[in-house]
């Protein structure tokens, strides 16, 4: 039986997130041939990207555009969303397990009185319906979850779930929804970037990590560079966050992100049983590590025994012929 | 001021999981206080000592529970409920643990709920922002630092890595991330103080709810463990030879470059 899915979209940087594609392709396939409609909401004019959610597979998109959208608090958001998903009365919603959607979706599932299954990286057909995989013990183990009881509401882990391609001829009917955004709690008064533009943690595609090896602030400046060329981002182990050489955003591990990039390269990083409950469902893993010893080549494809001081700008400097040489 | 914090039983991050009769195999397993919401008990009492009132933290569990409550209590909190569903829930969720919570702050009155912005075991960081819909309080997630004036709080709060300045104002609830405080550890007089600190014990027919209330949404299939990761190739050479050998791996190999 067909179903209609509402996939909630987000921008980043004037950009859509890749996993807002991701939840469209998940969304699709929920649907059973029904109808797939993406939400997006901000400020200004969202046709542009309206028009790549339906490239990348949503039927039609509404968008809610409102001066009072243009930065994310949880009571604007959840007001544009659920007006949104009031006009289409879903079977199901999908949104990216992003900072957005870990906030906003609980909100929204409680108001709609749903359960709500978050972080899902699996999706199969069972014979009740769909069934979720999701990880617990920061992917120490797994759980399958079905809904029970009303809509189906989930959020997708980054990086898990395939994109569908991108169809440039693919069109579908763009529609705007005015709503009047009020009542918001908590005012946003200044946001301080600190991450560089573009690649982040949760999404990135290849993870350059150091850990307590990298001595100090500045010996992540070698990591960084090698990130740059392979077009990723840098994490950190807690030891490296607790020694005060990088922020604690960067924390991979059970406290901490869960990660799941295509490449991880664990620069002298031990590999505690904490930190490699964050990392090690990643497809491809390389440890550089000085004492042959460490635990991190346990569960390395690639190990490397040597210095990351000499080894790291190396590998940077390979990298970058290759991609000169190819 | 009345603060609250939900406090959450879990698994040592040391442990090791296994799986015994398509469960997580708890026998002989060590339990904290989960991580986040530890540095949430720090921060209401921080919070208390500066405005005075009273912490009362709140976990939902079984009678094991009440270890976590008096470390807390130890810590410094000054009074304690626990939430026993031993007897009257056999599967919940995120939506039955907030339809717990939501009864029993109906009949409390809140300033400031702290909670962790996620448990480690399940992870699902539902229950603040549920919670918080529930008793139509604002919510502010993976908060980094608070200061409260009056009825006015500043939050600062970390996004993917940036940093929010959030204001808002009371009632509210939070969720604490890393790098809020390092909470404190319990000393020997605070031990010897929280075992004379009141625990409360209700259960779910204390509260206004019926058992078709807090029925879940959600449902656990199956639970497993991920394939065994293999330890792989270790390259030879010098370094030099590591780093090309390497790239030519990742390239033709694992197909990454």
């Amino acid at each position: 039986m067909s179903k209609n899915i509402v996939v909630i979209a987000e921008a980043k940087d004037g950009e859509l997130r890749n996993v807002s594609f991701e939840a469209v392709a998940l969304g699709k396939k929920l649907s059973e041939g029904g109808e797939v409609v993406a939400a997006l909401c901000g400020d200004g004019n969202l046709e542009e990207m309206a028009n790549e959610l339906i490239q990348y597979g949503a039927d039609r998109t509404v968008t809610v555009s409102n001066p009072e959208l243009k930065t994310y608090t949880p009571d604007g958001f959840a007001q544009a969303y659920k007006a949104v998903i009031d006009q289409e009365n879903p079977d199901g919603i999908v949104m990216g397990h992003t900072s957005i959607g870990k906030d906003v979706t609980p909100k929204l599932a409680s108001q709609l009185e749903t359960g709500l299954i978050s972080d899902v990286t699996e999706v199969e057909e069972g014979d009740d319906g769909f069934v979720f995989t999701r990880p617990i013990y920061s992917g120490k183990a797994f759980e399958k979850k079905v809904i029970t009881e009303g809509l189906t509401f989930v959020t997708i882990r980054p990086n898990n779930i395939a994109a569908l391609e991108k169809d440039e001829s693919r069109s579908g009917d763009v529609s705007s929804l005015d709503v009047d955004v009020q009542n918001i709690r908590t005012i946003i008064k200044e946001v301080i970037r600190k991450t560089s533009e573009g690649v982040d943690l949760s999404e990135a595609k290849v993870i350059v990590a150091g850990g307590r090896a990298v001595k100090g602030a500045e010996g992540f400046e070698p990591l960084q560079e090698l990130a740059d060329e392979l077009g990723g981002a840098v994490g950190a182990s807690r030891a490296a966050c607790d020694a005060g050489y990088c922020d604690y955003s960067l924390q991979i591990g059970q406290t901490g992100k869960v990660v799941t990039p295509d490449l991880y390269i664990a620069c002298g990083i031990s590999g505690a049983i904490q930190h490699l409950a964050g990392m090690s469902n990643s497809k491809v893993i390389v440890a550089i590590n000085k004492d042959p010893e460490a635990n991190i080549f346990n569960i390395a494809d690639y190990g490397l025994v040597g210095d990351i001081f000499e080894i790291v700008p190396k590998l940077t400097e390979e990298i970058r012929n290759m991609k000169v040489n190819a | 001021m009345n603060i609250y914090v939900l406090l959450k039983r879990t698994f040592d991050t040391e442990e090791k999981i296994s799986i015994s009769g398509g469960k997580i195999e708890d026998d002989g397993a060590e339990y904290i206080i989960n991580p986040y919401d530890e540095y949430a008990v720090e921060e209401a009492i921080n919070i208390r000592d500066a405005h005075g009132g009273e912490v009362t933290v709140v976990t939902i569990g079984e009678e094991d529970a009440e270890k976590q409550l008096r470390t807390a209590l130890a810590m410094g909190a000054d009074k304690s409920v626990l939430i026993n569903t031993e007897d009257d829930l056999d599967e919940g969720d995120q939506f039955t643990t907030v339809r717990i919570l939501e009864a029993y702050f109906k009949e409390n009155e809140p300033d400031i709920i702290l909670a962790g912005n996620v448990a480690i075991d399940e992870a699902s960081g539902q229950v603040g922002p549920r919670l918080a819909e529930r008793l139509d309080i604002p919510f502010v997630t993976t908060i980094t630092d608070i200061s409260i004036e009056g009825d006015t709080v500043s939050i600062e709060r970390d996004v993917e890595g940036d940093v929010e300045k959030v204001e808002t104002s009371l009632p509210l609830l939070v969720t604490c991330q890393q790098g809020l405080n390092e909470p404190r550890y319990p000393s020997l007089p605070g031990i010897m103080k929280a075992k004379k600190k009141p625990l409360e014990e209700i259960e779910i027919d204390d509260l206004d709810l019926d058992e078709d209330d807090v029925e879940p949404k959600t449902k656990t299939l199956e639970i497993f463990l991920p394939p065994e990761k293999q330890a792989g190739k270790v390259l030879e050479g010098e370094a030099d030879e590591q780093v090309k050998e390497l790239v030519s791996l990742l390239k033709n190999e694992s197909k990454v470059l």
